[in-house]
């Protein structure tokens, strides 16, 4: 049991370092709330969406998914950075529990996401967000993103561990990141894409997440592009499959990386 | 009873071409310091990793209070502190918060891990600076607070590695001091450090290690006796150097070297202080006033180029090795 008790050190220490710089939270807020608004009252009134509530409620699931899919570039700079300073190295000398560190950094990012999405959905129901949905599906929309959220900020252990330097591990994470985002449903349909990528947004996870919030948040997915395809018939399922798959791999990669952390 | 011993270490990066171990052996007895000794990229840090459980060798074996080092790697963080190159803690955090969170990985209890937090603090004076944040520490701060991190839990066996590299001359002196305390306290403890005088001043005794092995071992005093004799130097006014020269070529039956700058004369002696004063009462039957005189022993310096044939200089395969190293 002192295995969990590891952990919960760990994962303190995270939410220590968020009081103690509060900046990075008022920042890794700042960022998604500007998009809302940005996105709110740039596109918002040239997309015509037909849906009651107007672009904003198709909006904010992109939103949502876009912000806790950058928990990926967080984990792996802060990992990155504990790296360069030695900090892996004296906690891996430590007489804990090998994954200690890392589970306790994934889920300390996982409840900054929990902060981060309760103000974007304030800010969002500012702006005129209102989702039609009950309670509990919307609820189970934000799980379906925290939990998302977990599973890509393993795939961010792995790359801070593998990196040799935290800036190029804040470069690769926004490469890969932000096409992901974009070549999706996030903001725009889909159907003005040229087929190819047409095909890619469909089966991107970023899409099919955005399209399952949508449906709990009580939405039709209207910018998916070919009706009938098994990721926009079944968004959920596509999700959860896809959030599996991204653990199974990663969560074995990530800690066997951080055991072999210096060899 | 030997406390640590590595056999035959091995480790290579980049598929074999760099050779940062080559077949290295060491040990130490149990409550003694050995000092390992030796230039950038001569394999200290990669020893240290290996016994710290942190890197495996290629081959080779270690074991740690009898415990192996490739077997039982669990077990042997349980009986060791490790004190690295940088100071490994967070900077963001209060130095009490760091020693708490560390006390609690200890497994101490939150009770225990802050009555120990705070016991470090007092001894290693950072009582003052316990509620500041890392970063505003100095850096010979920042070493005693790393130290203290790694005496949480008493440790049967301490590595500390470089301990004083990049600090000031004051903080080094604070550092040693420290350090001379624990060892006073009597634990094992292994130190690297390219700081001749540092070995000198702290170890039992000393591993020279170039390229990845141990090229001599022994007490400083051993050492240094292997590299040869004593000098005998002179330093006299600028009027006086002929006749000195002069003096101590026939007093030690060498010729005598001058340093013209230093205004110093030396010459190796085999008769010690006898030596000496022979070269006194000549002087002064010459009317000759010295402005400094003394039997010199050589230093570290000397033995370090006399066992590798060159001086104790950085080499850039320490990059290399390092860069390797963090991945």
């Amino acid at each position: 049991m002192s295995a969990i008790s590891d952990v919960v050190v760990i994962t303190r220490r995270q939410l220590l370092l968020l009081t103690r710089v509060p900046e990075v939270l008022i920042f890794s807020t700042i960022q998604p709330v500007m998009f809302v608004l940005l996105f709110r009252f740039v596109f918002g009134g040239s997309i015509s969406t037909g849906q009651p509530g107007g672009y904003v409620q198709l909006l904010m699931p992109g939103i949502f998914v876009q912000t806790v899919a950058f928990t990926l570039a967080g984990t792996a700079s802060g990992l990155a950075e504990d790296m360069k300073k030695g900090l892996i190295d004296r906690f891996r000398s430590l007489p804990i529990s090998q994954s200690a560190l890392v589970i306790g950094r994934t889920l300390g990012d996982s409840l900054l996401n929990i902060v981060v999405l309760t103000v974007m959905g304030i800010a969002g129901y500012v702006v005129g967000w209102r989702p039609s949905a009950g309670l509990g599906n919307v609820a189970l929309g934000f799980l379906f993103l925290l939990f998302f959220g977990y599973a890509l900020s393993w795939v961010g252990v792995l790359v801070g561990l593998s990196a040799s330097d935290a800036r190029v591990v804040q470069n690769v994470s926004f490469i890969v990141t932000f096409p992901l985002t974009f070549l999706s449903n996030a903001f725009a349909p889909t159907t003005g894409m040229p087929r190819i990528l047409q095909y890619f947004a469909e089966w991107n996870p970023v899409s099919t997440m955005v399209a399952a919030c949508r449906q709990l948040f009580g939405l039709k997915n209207q910018f998916g592009a070919t009706a009938g395809s098994f990721p926009s018939e079944h968004p959920l399922t596509t999700s959860l499959i896809y959030m599996v798959i991204i653990m199974v791999i990663f969560i074995p990669l990530s800690l066997r990386k951080y055991r072999n952390a210096s060899n | 009873m030997k406390t640590v011993i590595a056999k035959d270490l091995v480790k290579t990066y980049d598929k074999g071409r760099v050779r940062a171990l080559d077949g290295l052996s060491l040990d130490v007895e149990e409550g003694t310091v050995l000092s390992v000794l030796g230039p950038n990229g001569a394999g200290k840090t990669t020893v240290v990793r290996i016994l710290t459980t942190l890197l495996r060798p290629d081959s080779g074996s270690a074991s740690v209070a009898g415990i192996d080092v490739i077997k039982n790697p669990e077990k042997v963080r349980e009986v060791i502190g490790l004190s690295g190159q940088y100071a490994a803690v967070d900077e963001i955090l209060t130095g009490y918060d760091n020693l708490v969170m560390f006390g609690e990985l200890y497994h101490l209890g939150k009770k225990q891990a802050v009555v120990r937090a705070n016991e470090l603090l007092e001894r290693f004076s950072l009582t003052e600076a316990a509620k500041r944040p890392i970063k505003t520490y100095s850096g010979g701060m920042r070493r005693r607070l790393d130290l203290a991190a790694s005496l949480i839990v008493k440790p049967k066996v301490l590595f500390l590695d470089e301990p004083t590299t990049g600090l000031d001359p004051r903080g080094r002196q604070e550092m040693w001091g420290v350090i001379q305390e624990l060892v006073k306290g009597g634990v094992t403890l292994l130190l690297t450090t390219q700081y001749l005088e540092e070995a000198d001043q702290l170890a039992d005794e000393i591993a020279v290690i170039d390229t990845g092995k141990v090229i001599a071992r022994g007490t400083s005093d051993a050492l240094k006796k292997q590299v040869g004799g004593e000098r005998l130097e002179v330093v006299v006014e600028q009027e006086h150097v002929a006749k000195t020269l002069e003096i101590v070529a026939t007093v030690s039956g060498n010729k005598a070297s001058l340093d013209e700058g230093l205004r110093l004369i030396s010459a190796p002696v085999s008769t010690g202080s006898v030596a000496l004063f022979e070269v006194l009462k000549s002087l002064d039957s010459a009317g000759i006033r010295s402005l400094d005189v003394g039997l010199k022993r050589p230093s570290l310096d000397d033995v370090f180029l006399s066992l590798t044939g060159h001086a104790a200089e950085e080499k850039q395969a320490e990059e290399l090795v390092k860069k390797r190293g963090r991945k």
